[in-house]
Parts: structure tokens; sequence; C-alpha cells
């Protein structure tokens, strides 16, 4: 087994799965019924799939081009930080804003601490 | 392998035009919000993919522009759902 084969199979399944996760991602945003379920297959699995596509073509670049990119590790590390914190940020701004979650919904935490934080005010 | 990185980059796409579909049809403001940051997250994957393709370094630097881009604008379309303005000096929240 020769080096270019191993490249390839190593880019081939970084990105398979990053390409998987993207359309995890859709299916989630379209099958899912209210916007915190949504917020939720949009901030974890679009992080992951964008995780894995850069991956993939950093591997590539550097193992068979041979150009280290140091910009792809910088964008990998921003995205692994931000992604997740601004679903955070826009599921609490639906809450506070005032989105009624599912029908579905068992158990809400947050209406109770709201409620508290209220009433000390 | 550029039948692979062709296939992909088709997928990806399919992947963003299942996102427009909540883009359009997104019954509240949030959820638009959710759909837009998340196409903003494939349209990073796809660059990656075109600078695949093309095999140039140069798209390289638009990836970090754009995530940079997507976080500051659900940034500030969070605050501005959650409070009514973008800018304010109130720090209690």
């Amino acid at each position: 087994m020769t080096g270019e084969v191993i490249v390839n199979i190593l880019t081939i399944l970084f990105i398979s799965l990053g390409v998987i996760f993207s359309l995890v991602t859709a299916l989630g945003l379209v099958r899912l019924p209210d916007i915190y379920t949504r917020s939720h297959a949009s901030s974890k699995s679009a992080t992951l799939g964008v995780l894995g596509v850069l991956a993939g073509v950093f591997i590539y670049f550097w193992l068979a081009e041979g150009h280290f990119n140091s910009r792809l590790i910088l964008a990998i590390v921003f995205l692994f930080i931000t992604s997740p914190l601004s679903g955070h940020l826009i599921g609490r701004a639906a809450y506070v804003s005032g989105v009624q979650p599912a029908k579905e919904t068992a158990h809400d935490d947050l209406k109770q601490v709201i409620a508290e934080k209220k009433r000390n005010m | 392998m550029i039948i692979f990185f062709w296939i992909s980059l088709i997928l990806v796409s399919l992947s963003v035009v299942g996102l427009l579909i909540r883009l359009i049809k997104g019954p509240t403001v949030p959820d638009r919000v959710v759909a837009l940051d998340a196409i903003g997250i494939s349209l990073i994957s796809i660059v990656a993919l075109l600078s695949l393709i093309f095999e140039t370094e140069f798209f390289l630097e638009i990836i970090l522009l754009m995530s940079i881009l997507a976080f500051i604008g659900t940034a500030a379309f969070a605050k501005f759902l959650e409070r009514g303005e973008v800018f304010d000096r109130r720090s209690d929240r």
C-alpha cells in the first residue's frame, strides 16, 4: 500500500463523515418539531459536519500536495468554539422572546428559574 | 478522487436546499436565524470542497472570514431578538 492510497483513504473518510453530518443537519432542521430541537440539531451536527470536511481538506493539502495550511487549523478551532455558542445564544433569545416549545415537551426547567428571578427583582 | 469531491459538493448543496426550505417555511424568526446560521456553516464546507476541486489554496482565507461573519451575524440577531436592540448599555443580564 503506497502513501498516496493511505492519504486518499483518510481524505475520503473525513469528508464522507462531514458530508453525512451535513445531510443529517438538513434532515433535522426539516423534520424536528420546534425551535429548541432544531437548534440542537443545527448546533451539534452542523459543527461536526464542517469540522469533518475541513479536516479532510487539511489532510489532503498537507499530505498530498505538501502545503501545511495553518489557516485551516485556525478555522477548525474557531468553528469548534463559536458554532455551539451561537446555538446556545439563539435558543436563549427564542425562549426570552416567547417562542412556545412543542406539545411533546415533558419538562421545562427554565420557566421556574425565570419566574423566580423576576420575583426577586 | 475528483469525482468523489464533486459528489460531496452535490450532497452538501442538497443539504443547503433542505435548510432553505426551513428558511422560507419557518414559523418563527428564531427558526429562520437557525437555518441561516446552518446555511453559513454549510457554505464553509462548500468553499473548502471547491478549493479541493480547483486545486488552489486562495479560497481557504475565505473560510476563516465566513466563519467569523456567520458567528457575528447570529450573535447580533440573538441579541436583537432578546432585547429589541443590538447595541445598548445595560449589563444586567
